[in-house]
């Protein structure tokens, strides 16, 4: 594949107007904001492992829309691909994070203790309550771009580091290629398991190679913590269980979350982090908290309602399908979440998902009983 | 993504043993191959527009086996690839077509006058006759590894080159990207057009990047000369109609070809071709004539014979689906075409076809009338 300097140098032989993608029917933050102008600016450019402008953006370039999310279009390869291709990447942030300026700072906050309230979501309504984010190791490249090597040198710091957790973290590490497909299967079905790179989003920005050298998943024994190893970032950390205590599974996602720094740093490889962007990921869309907090429950009513996206939007939530990203809502089920990732921290971020769906399900009531629901239709957040 | 030679330097700080891929679970020709200490020997090679070792072999990382056929596993990103990565293609090339030695000439014969008889096999039977081949013009990248630019010089100089015959072969160029949903539909019905690249084989060397930027199709008037612009290979040419008159599909196929290298050689840009490997395409499986000679033929009772794959391989013949590589067949109907390609002249290969072919059929017969067909069983061809 093309995308290395030799490459690159051998391209810049040809004019930026016959490099420049065909943007014209598509639709994504990338293609909003790549002009030919900046093309020709930054085509030259390349991180210190020789990530390379197209690099960037050849998922956005391949994909030119999706039906359900407006996408984001470009990926990084490395911590140096926020700096190199800033030009590109400070307005893409700004378009998808809310106005979310270069100088900005980033807020982190990891302690449970300020999340109020949480523990009362009605289960009837609320299946299952989950939160996840991502982490990437420093002195690594990214998913897009490392090689084989350097993804087995982050399995094995992962599989080191975790399992030496304890008490109720204490697990079992198991690696993709050597899991049966029951198992996979099994997993996948319970909501535990990455699945199988399908989505032409992740394939083509290369995150797929190899698979699945590399890649595996951690859980402890109850199933309600894991982490997946390699997938679209270097570590997901889950935690996870049926019903409606987002508070517990918040307490147990910060407390889990902190032991696993402690354990990497004294490996001496520490998260990529930075007072402007927070933890640094794969996807632009994923900087900040890199974390997503988020329910699956049953608005049959509410979502056919004609407010139904205006009332997500003003609480700062998002909806998608029950198998994820890329997938439609089965049976009026939804899978709701915080919209935001950067410029807000953990703690609010999760406030907001608690204290949004406890009125989305109050709403939800309402409904069934032939109420309306306009009085409560809330302020924007 | 991370072949370029700059990310290639990095990994060569990996030790090779942590570079080498895993093909434990696979099947093809790269990985019978690809020994630990060839990889080592290979791996901080480039050619002069940067392809790398870790290029030539994705694909057939990424894929592991192939339910109906075996597959290459490798491809090339340039002519240089063939030279820069003899090591490992020798072997793959030798494996695949038939013990061919690197000392060995290939011939090439596209004289339409030296195949005997072609024109008489039975339509009833044999509803359509194709012959294809490709072709890669010389001082572009190919496929897996070209750039935008390249890409769509390609498109052009075809174009020009296109445009200016006449005669029953005069025609019209279709741009990939300028087609709506419905005349692309039609052509793929009308098994015209190239698939929306949806095989992971091609996608995981790359080849299906900025689609569908600088892709298109030209055919003439009449729909019996078609030719392909930057799908796997940078042209691929193709005659094919109803019916079994295969020695009219070849007469046409060869005239055109002709003509067509003559207008690319008047521009400057002959065809990537030398005495050893003959025409030089990107999967190493098409090298040499590059050519598939093929029939879409009812063997409803034959296929199901137990000696149907020991009659294909005597007389060096391949069955695939009626959807092209990849299907399966479809309602008894088959796509029964030469297996080789390289070591053989075009016009031998498509001679094994008429010939085979009208075998064939007789055996159908036979056994429509419960008749045996031990007699009348081939020797090896």
């Amino acid at each position: 594949m093309p995308f290395g300097n030799t490459h690159n140098n051998f391209k810049l032989n040809y004019k930026v107007e016959d490099e420049f993608p065909d943007l014209s029917k598509h639709n994504n933050h990338m293609a909003k904001v790549l002009t030919k102008e900046l093309y020709g600016k930054i085509r030259d450019r390349q991180t210190p492992s020789g990530y390379t402008l197209d690099d960037v953006i050849q998922t956005g370039v391949d994909n030119p829309g999706h039906p359900f999310i407006m996408t984001v279009g470009c990926v990084a390869g490395d911590e140096e691909s926020y700096e190199v291709f800033k030009d590109l990447l400070d307005p893409i942030i700004s378009d998808r994070h809310g106005g979310y300026k270069p100088t900005d700072k980033h807020v982190t906050d990891l302690n449970f203790e300020n999340l109020k309230g949480g523990d009362d979501l009605d289960p009837a309504y609320v299946l299952s309550s989950r939160v996840r984010t991502g982490r990437s190791i420093k002195g690594f490249t990214l998913p897009p771009h490392n090689s084989r090597g350097e993804r087995r040198g982050i399995e094995k710091l992962s599989v080191e580091a975790l399992t030496s957790l304890d008490g109720e973290f204490k697990g079992k590490y198991y690696p993709l290629k050597s899991m049966t497909d029951a198992e996979q299967d099994q997993l996948i079905n319970d909501h535990f398991l990455f699945d199988k790179p399908v989505s032409p989003l992740l394939t083509c920005a290369g995150m797929a190679r190899d698979w699945p050298d590399g890649r595996g998943i951690m859980h402890n024994d109850n199933k309600t913590f894991l982490v997946w190893v390699n997938e679209e970032d270097h570590l997901r950390v889950i935690s996870m269980q049926q019903g409606g205590n987002m508070r517990e599974v918040f307490k147990r996602f910060c407390v889990g979350l902190q032991k696993i720094e402690e354990i990497f740093k004294k490996h001496g490889h520490g998260f990529m982090w930075n007072e402007h962007l927070g933890y640094i990921l794969t996807c632009p869309s994923n900087l900040g908290t890199g974390l997503r907090g988020g329910v699956h429950v049953k608005l049959p009513k509410l979502s056919v309602h004609a407010k139904f996206d205006e009332i997500l939007s003003r609480l700062r939530l998002q909806k998608r399908g029950t198998g994820g990203v890329d997938t439609a809502s089965v049976g009026g089920v939804f899978d709701i979440s915080n919209a935001d990732r950067l410029g807000s921290s953990e703690v609010a971020q999760v406030q907001l998902v608690v204290d949004g769906v406890k009125l989305m399900v109050e709403m939800e009531k309402k409904l069934e009983k032939g109420e309306a629901i306009d009085s409560m239709i809330p302020a924007q957040k | 993504m991370p072949f370029g030679n700059t990310h290639n330097t990095m990994k060569m700080k990996y030790a090779s043993d942590q570079e080498y891929p895993d093909l434990s679970k696979h099947n093809n020709h790269m990985a019978k191959i690809l020994t630990p200490a060839m990889y080592e020997n290979l791996r901080s090679k480039e050619t002069p527009s940067g392809f790398t070792l870790d290029d030539v072999i994705q694909t057939g990382i990424d894929n592991p086996g192939h339910p109906f056929i075996m597959t290459v596993g490798c491809v090339a990103g340039d002519e240089e690839t063939y030279e820069v990565f003899k090591e490992l293609l020798d072997p793959v090339i030798e494996d695949r077509h038939g013990g061919y030695k690197p000392s060995d000439k290939h011939k090439t014969d596209i004289n339409p006058d030296n195949l005997k008889g072609g024109d008489d096999l039975d339509s009833d039977y044999v509803l359509s006759s194709r012959v294809r081949t490709g072709r890669s013009v010389r001082g572009f990248c190919l496929p897996p590894h070209c750039s935008r630019g390249e890409r769509r010089a390609v498109e052009q100089l075809s174009i020009e080159a296109l445009d200016s015959l006449s005669g029953d072969l005069q025609g019209k160029y279709y741009a990939l990207k300028n087609m709506s949903d419905a005349e692309q539909q039609q052509l793929i019905d009308d098994h015209f057009l190239f698939d929306k690249p949806v095989s992971p084989l091609l996608l995981a060397s790359g080849m299906g990047r900025d689609w569908p930027d600088a892709r298109g199709i030209w055919h003439n008037d009449n729909k019996t000369f078609l030719v392909w612009v930057n799908e796997e290979d940078h042209l691929r040419v193709i005659s094919m109609q109803k019916g079994g008159n295969m020695k009219e599909v070849f007469n046409r196929f060869c005239t055109g070809l002709t003509k067509i290298e003559t207008l690319f050689k008047e521009r400057k840009h002959e065809f990537m071709w030398n005495e050893h490997l003959g025409y030089v395409l990107t999967c190493p499986s098409n090298l040499g004539t590059g050519l598939r000679a093929g029939v879409h033929v009812k063997l409803p009772n034959l296929s199901k014979n137990a000696k149907f794959e020991d009659v294909l391989k005597k007389l060096r013949l391949q069955k695939r689906g009626t959807g092209g590589v990849d299907t399966a067949a479809v309602g008894g109907v088959f796509d029964i075409s030469n297996a080789d390609r390289l070591g053989f002249s075009e016009v031998e290969l498509v001679q094994m076809v008429v010939d085979g072919v009208r075998l064939m059929v007789e055996m159908e017969k036979k056994l429509e009338k419960g008749q045996s067909i031990d007699d009348i069983m081939p020797a090896q061809k």
